[in-house]
């Protein structure tokens, strides 16, 4: 479970959350929606201590901290509870796939090496890039670098991962793959919260969708009653801009 | 003009090879500890550790900033006259002293440069899954900037072998010293000089070799 209350993030005189209080089931899919800049990025960003938020408080599993008392222990326990895929994959270059994959095994968790690459093995198994164990990032495309992505993300066993615009930076051709694996995730009933501006993706995948402008949730609810009877002006106004050019 | 004494030079061959190993372990003590050194200087600045950073930046000032000669000098002649334990360093310790730190107050900017030119997303990445500074930074960035400042960092140690011949100076009997005798007792500056320099430039060439190889390996997971 995972439990944000009143979290803040300013940046200098800039608020970009304003007092985000949420609650999130184990196994729970939220889609998190909204106009650009307006701080769906840095609430995933937040959670995963990649921003140090302002004030307020988060639980994730059976970890509660309150942020301005978060100690380096802390943030480091928060950070292994909880996974992250980057809107540009962000795979080590240096390293090739099933290292990505292994390496937090390996340097974090200290498994033996054996122990670690035969899970990275499994796991590029399940995201159908067992042939490219050994391939660098620089020689896949697009949409193979975002699986291995999320493989990384598996790897963690995290309490929830983190897409932050997952499919944003990818040519169209991949984008399938990418929300294909993440349904398949999905219907694994790992928790995933989810940024993203594919519409068709919240409704069939997501238990929740929430509405985020101005650093606040305006609106929050199952698929079929964001999209089809939004309740907040705001909302409606998004989603009639965002279903013009992207339909679902 | 006199023709070149081609036998006086082939003679000079196998005698001034036995010094070419001094040389050799002056650059190549000399460049290991300044890459160390370097490494721990660019990791001070680039994580702004306090104090420790004001002191790196003096560090590199002074030792960029002053001639090499200047500070062999220093450690040889006037670090014993103000401490006498010091007298108890010899020509060779002065010269990889002298070499370590002008060579590190260079190296450590370029290995900087290379550090900070890794992409920020490497960083975070690392962070996501819980790395700590210290083992992002070891597996992570400075793999990636070692391949960025390897042929800065094989440009300073090329100039390091050349510079170890300053080490003369200081009395030092490596392949300049030892020219220097041999050419003084037989007038042939030319010929003695000449032999020394094709040797300083077919070790720099195969140095050259060694870089290319180098960088063809680190450049392996980058290739499309």
């Amino acid at each position: 479970m995972i439990k944000l209350a009143s979290l803040s993030k300013h940046f200098g005189k800039t608020v970009v959350l304003d007092g985000i209080d949420l609650t999130i089931e184990k196994g729970e899919i939220v889609v998190i929606i909204g106009p650009s800049g307006t701080g769906k990025s840095t609430l995933l960003r937040c959670i995963n201590f990649l921003e140090q938020p302002t004030s307020g408080t988060m639980t994730v599993g059976d970890l509660t901290v309150d942020v301005n008392r978060a100690s380096r222990a802390d943030i480091l326990a928060m950070r292994r509870q909880t996974a992250f895929v980057f809107q540009n994959y962000a795979l080590f270059a240096n390293k090739t796939a099933l290292q990505n994959i292994a390496e937090r095994l390996l340097v974090v968790d200290k498994w033996p090496k054996e122990k670690a690459y035969q899970r990275a093995r499994e796991i590029l198994e399940q995201i159908g890039l067992a042939d490219k164990a050994d391939a660098y990032p620089a020689s896949m495309s697009g949409g193979q670098q975002q699986r291995v992505g999320i493989g990384r993300a598996m790897a963690a066993g995290a309490e929830v991962i983190l897409f932050d615009e997952p499919t944003s930076s990818l040519d169209p051709e991949w984008v399938e793959e990418v929300l294909g694996l993440m349904k398949q995730l999905a219907s694994e009933r790992q928790t995933m919260m989810v940024v993203t501006h594919e519409m068709s993706f919240a409704r069939d995948v997501a238990d929740r969708v929430i509405f985020i402008d101005g650093g606040h949730i305006v609106e929050q609810g199952p698929p079929s009653e964001i999209f089809h009877n939004p309740k907040d002006p705001r909302t409606k106004d998004f989603l009639k801009k965002i279903l013009a050019t992207n339909p679902v | 003009m006199d023709v070149l004494n081609v036998e006086y030079m082939l003679g000079l061959v196998p005698v001034l090879l036995r010094y070419l190993p001094l040389t050799l372990q002056l650059a190549g003590i000399g460049m290991v500890l300044a890459l160390i050194l370097a490494c721990l200087f660019a990791v001070v600045r680039v994580l702004r550790i306090p104090v420790l950073n004001q002191l790196t930046i003096v560090f590199i000032s002074f030792f960029r900033g002053t001639p090499l000669l200047v500070q062999l000098f220093l450690f040889y002649y006037g670090l014993p006259q103000l401490f006498s334990a010091l007298t108890v360093i010899d020509g060779v310790t002065a010269t990889v002293m002298g070499l370590t730190m002008h060579f590190s107050a260079y190296m450590a900017e370029s290995i900087r440069a290379a550090i900070v030119g890794v992409d920020r997303s490497q960083t975070e990445a690392a962070l996501s899954i819980g790395m700590t500074n210290g083992q992002l930074m070891r597996r992570i960035v400075l793999p990636q900037a070692t391949r960025v400042a390897l042929p800065t960092l094989m440009n300073y140690f090329i100039d390091m072998i050349k510079a170890t011949s300053l080490a003369f100076t200081l009395g030092v009997t490596e392949l300049m010293g030892a020219t220097q005798k041999e050419a003084a007792g037989s007038f042939l500056y030319f010929e003695a000089f000449i032999v020394a320099a094709i040797m300083y430039w077919i070790v720099v060439e195969l140095l050259s070799k060694l870089q290319n190889y180098l960088e063809i390996r680190l450049n392996k997971a980058y290739n499309r």
